[in-house]
């Protein structure tokens, strides 16, 4: 069996159904480090000495029982703090399903690093304590995870067994959650009653909440869609690297011109009518190869080199796109960003940006406004600072091929570079 | 959740999507940097590594040398190993040693039996200088330790190959930074998302050659500390200890000095995937004497420079 049989007709879905990256959104208190305590202690991920490790530091602490929340616990400096700082990074299995869970902290001072987490999820978890309801951070959350097009939402209503189980406290919560996000426009919602301390519909059900019909947590990550699997979106192909081997000793190398990246979005097979931007000029897909084996399609999120029937001039930053449904080439575009770096935006200054694989300077010309991430109020702002949302217009040097964001995560994305300290100083969803 | 029902068709499996993610990530790493180089060790995460950057480029030569830090305490098999798989795929090798170091003066060692792994960041930093690398890919994984859990996947070191955890370049999507000034390098880990079982369901899946000494063999062993001790000319059993012959086999290799074996008859692939799914002990913890010095000592030893 060589390996590369797997690539695009064998999807093994009966048997491997992916893998989903999700976030988790909430504060200490919330219970979130004990929330994926939980997950990692009951799918059986947690080994025997990492559980003696923290065996070890609970009675030291003084706890009567383990306390799961040290499972994710980090560097140094954040012990010494006690909180989390920065997007950490959990892995865990069921046999079925492979889970990537980026930790984000619920500290106003840090949306900077629930925007980082956001943007390689496919599936957030906001907690809400039961006793506490929604909070100003529930509404931080949500909306940044909405802002970061992250199209699953599962309300955790932890702590239950602190309200007595009470259904009447979850249905208040479902309820005015539900009145806040029709607000902001998120489609796909569920409500998850549970204590993550005591383990209830995490991944085992629960004797507590018989009131509870729908599925538990874990039911939800077995089955919600992964990245790319949903929306029906046309082929784009950024180019990564060009490879010419030159091989004079093999004939049939000498004028191989492979152009090698991941299918960003969408399918594309071998005779389709392509364009590559943003030249404009147009060509058919020749084959599609990975090694020594040629595949009569490539689907999103594969890496591949695609050939080409005509000898185009196409470097790293070009985009092959599908004829009908050609991205936008343009050297101006309206954006959200955040704010990442402690220097603020100077409107004097030229930035690099890039999107995909391709980099352009850029000036931001406007600042359109500032979004008051707890009230979503629009502020008329001169400068963005650290950790700040606005609405931006930046023109371009050089022109890029850009989708809206809502519409595409991959093409409608940027970071903003800030070329004297080469620090990733914003993050940008193209409108 | 209307669409939650059924699994759409094109779900790329778990593996084939993290084989995906690691050759965009060394792809990323030949276009945005111009002097590369990927460690290779001979271990079984770097030999991941070197399958996944022949999908990457072929039918082109890899746009990097492969650069192996010899601490002289390497198992020699492994070495071995190291030079057969380079010569195999036709691409260059640099072997920069500790040794070297030491007669240079630059590592000094507080005692002769001190162990050497430590050191290899100060060796990798003088190949860093010699060849002017601007970016330097290894097999580390984020379920390794848990300092490592909150790296990046491009992560940025200054000129003194310091990893400061609080000054990281923030990551976002797929859309990595891999710019530097000169002297500062980055350290870009393509298999940052793979866990222990990933890399042996790989191996299996791809029928990877892998150093014996990864599979069950005979070793004769002295039990110390809760770890099982090799026996070797470099690890003699100190007087009055069992010296046992042992079925083993190693889960993670280093130096001699510092890599301890499991009791284990896995002898196949197919007996160390299933081994490795049911295991109950980090990998880490059954193995790394060095690891357990300290809880935060992996994360000094990245601020040091260290891989």
């Amino acid at each position: 069996m060589s390996a590369t049989d797997h690539l695009p007709e064998t999807h093994m879905a009966e048997t491997d159904a992916g893998l989903l990256r999700f976030l988790t959104c909430g504060s200490v208190d919330d219970g979130k480090s004990t929330l994926i305590g939980r997950l990692l202690f009951d799918t059986k991920t947690i080994l025997a000495d990492t559980l003696s490790a923290i065996e070890r530091t609970s009675h030291r602490r003084g706890l009567d029982a383990v306390d799961l929340s040290l499972l994710t616990d980090g560097l140094q400096a954040e012990r010494e703090q006690g909180i989390t700082i920065d997007v950490a990074y959990r892995y865990f299995s069921t046999g079925t399903r492979k889970y990537i869970i980026a930790d984000a902290p619920g500290h106003e001072q840090y949306t900077r690093n629930m925007v980082t987490a956001a943007s390689t999820a496919n599936l957030a978890i906001i907690l809400i304590d039961a006793r506490k309801g929604i909070l100003t951070q529930t509404r931080r959350h949500s909306y940044l995870a909405h802002l970061m097009g992250i199209p699953h939402i599962v309300v955790a209503i932890n702590k239950m067994d602190l309200v007595d189980y009470d259904q009447a406290v979850f249905e208040r919560i479902r309820t005015d959650y539900l009145s806040f996000a029709a607000h902001l426009g998120i489609k796909d919602i569920r409500f998850i009653p549970m204590s993550a301390l005591k383990g209830d519909m995490v991944v085992d059900r629960s004797e507590q909440m018989n009131w509870y019909s729908g599925p538990t947590l874990l039911d939800v990550l077995e089955r919600a869609p992964t990245a790319h699997s949903e929306m029906d979106e046309p082929f784009r192909f950024p180019v990564q690297f060009v490879c010419r081997p030159h091989r004079s000793d093999d004939a049939k190398l000498h004028d191989f011109r492979g152009f090698m990246g991941r299918v960003e979005s969408g399918r594309i097979s071998i005779g389709d009518a392509v364009t590559v931007l943003p030249s404009g000029k147009q060509t058919r897909v020749k084959d599609i190869r990975v090694l020594d084996s040629s595949f009569p399609h490539a689907y999103a999120e594969q890496s591949i080199t695609l050939l080409l029937e005509d000898e185009i001039d196409i470097s790293r930053g070009d985009m092959v796109v599908q004829s009908e449904k050609s991205a936008l080439v343009t050297r101006q575009l309206d954006a959200m960003v955040c704010w990442l770096a402690e220097t603020p935006l100077d409107l004097q200054r030229k930035y690099l940006i890039r999107q995909t694989t391709r980099e352009s300077k850029a000036v931001i010309a406007t600042i359109g406004f500032r979004v008051d991430i707890n009230t979503l109020d629009r502020i008329a702002v001169e400068r963005l600072e650290m950790n700040d949302i606005a609405h931006i217009s930046l023109r371009l040097a050089q022109p890029l091929s850009i989708d809206a964001y809502a519409k595409n995560r991959a093409t409608g994305a940027f970071i903003i570079i800030d070329e004297s300290t080469n620090n990733t100083v914003a993050a940008g969803m193209i409108l | 959740m209307s669409n939650l029902a059924q699994l759409p068709k094109h779900t790329l499996s778990h593996l084939d999507w993290l084989e995906s993610e690691s050759i965009y990530i060394l792809r990323e790493v030949a276009g945005q940097c111009a002097n590369p180089a990927l460690l290779f060790s001979g271990g079984k995460d770097s030999i991941v590594l070197l399958r996944l950057a022949e999908k990457a480029f072929r039918p082109g030569r890899f746009p990097f040398p492969l650069l192996n830090i010899d601490t002289g305490h390497n198992y020699p098999e492994v070495l071995a190993f190291r030079d057969y798989r380079a010569a195999q795929l036709g691409e260059r090798l640099i072997v920069r040693s500790v040794e070297d170091s030491m007669q240079r003066g630059t590592v000094v060692l507080k005692s002769p039996d001190e162990l050497r792994n430590k050191h290899q960041s100060v060796t990798l930093l003088e190949a860093i200088e010699e060849f002017g690398f601007d970016c330097c890919i290894g097999g580390a994984r984020r379920d390794e330790e848990k300092a490592r859990a909150k790296e990046r996947i491009f992560s940025f070191r200054d000129e003194f190959g310091q990893w400061d955890p609080k000054n990281q370049r923030p990551e976002l999507w797929d859309l990595f930074n891999a710019r530097v000034h000169k002297g500062e390098n980055i350290r870009a880990f393509p298999i940052s998302n793979w866990t222990e079982l990933d890399v042996w369901q790989y191996i299996g899946r791809e029928q990877l050659e892998i150093p014996a000494i990864y599979f069950s063999h005979q070793r004769p062993i002295v039990r110390r500390s809760g770890l099982l001790q090799p026996v070797t000319e470099l690890t003699p059993a100190n007087p009055g200890e069992a010296i046992e012959q042992m079925m083993v086999r190693f889960r993670t290799l280093g130096d001699v000095t510092c890599t301890a074996p499991v009791e284990s008859d896995a002898d196949t692939l197919e007996k160390i995937i299933l081994e490795t799914a049911s295991t109950t002990i980090t990998e880490r913890g059954a193995t790394r004497l060095d690891d357990q010095t300290s809880e935060a000592s992996m994360e000094q030893r990245k601020k040091e420079g260290y891989f």
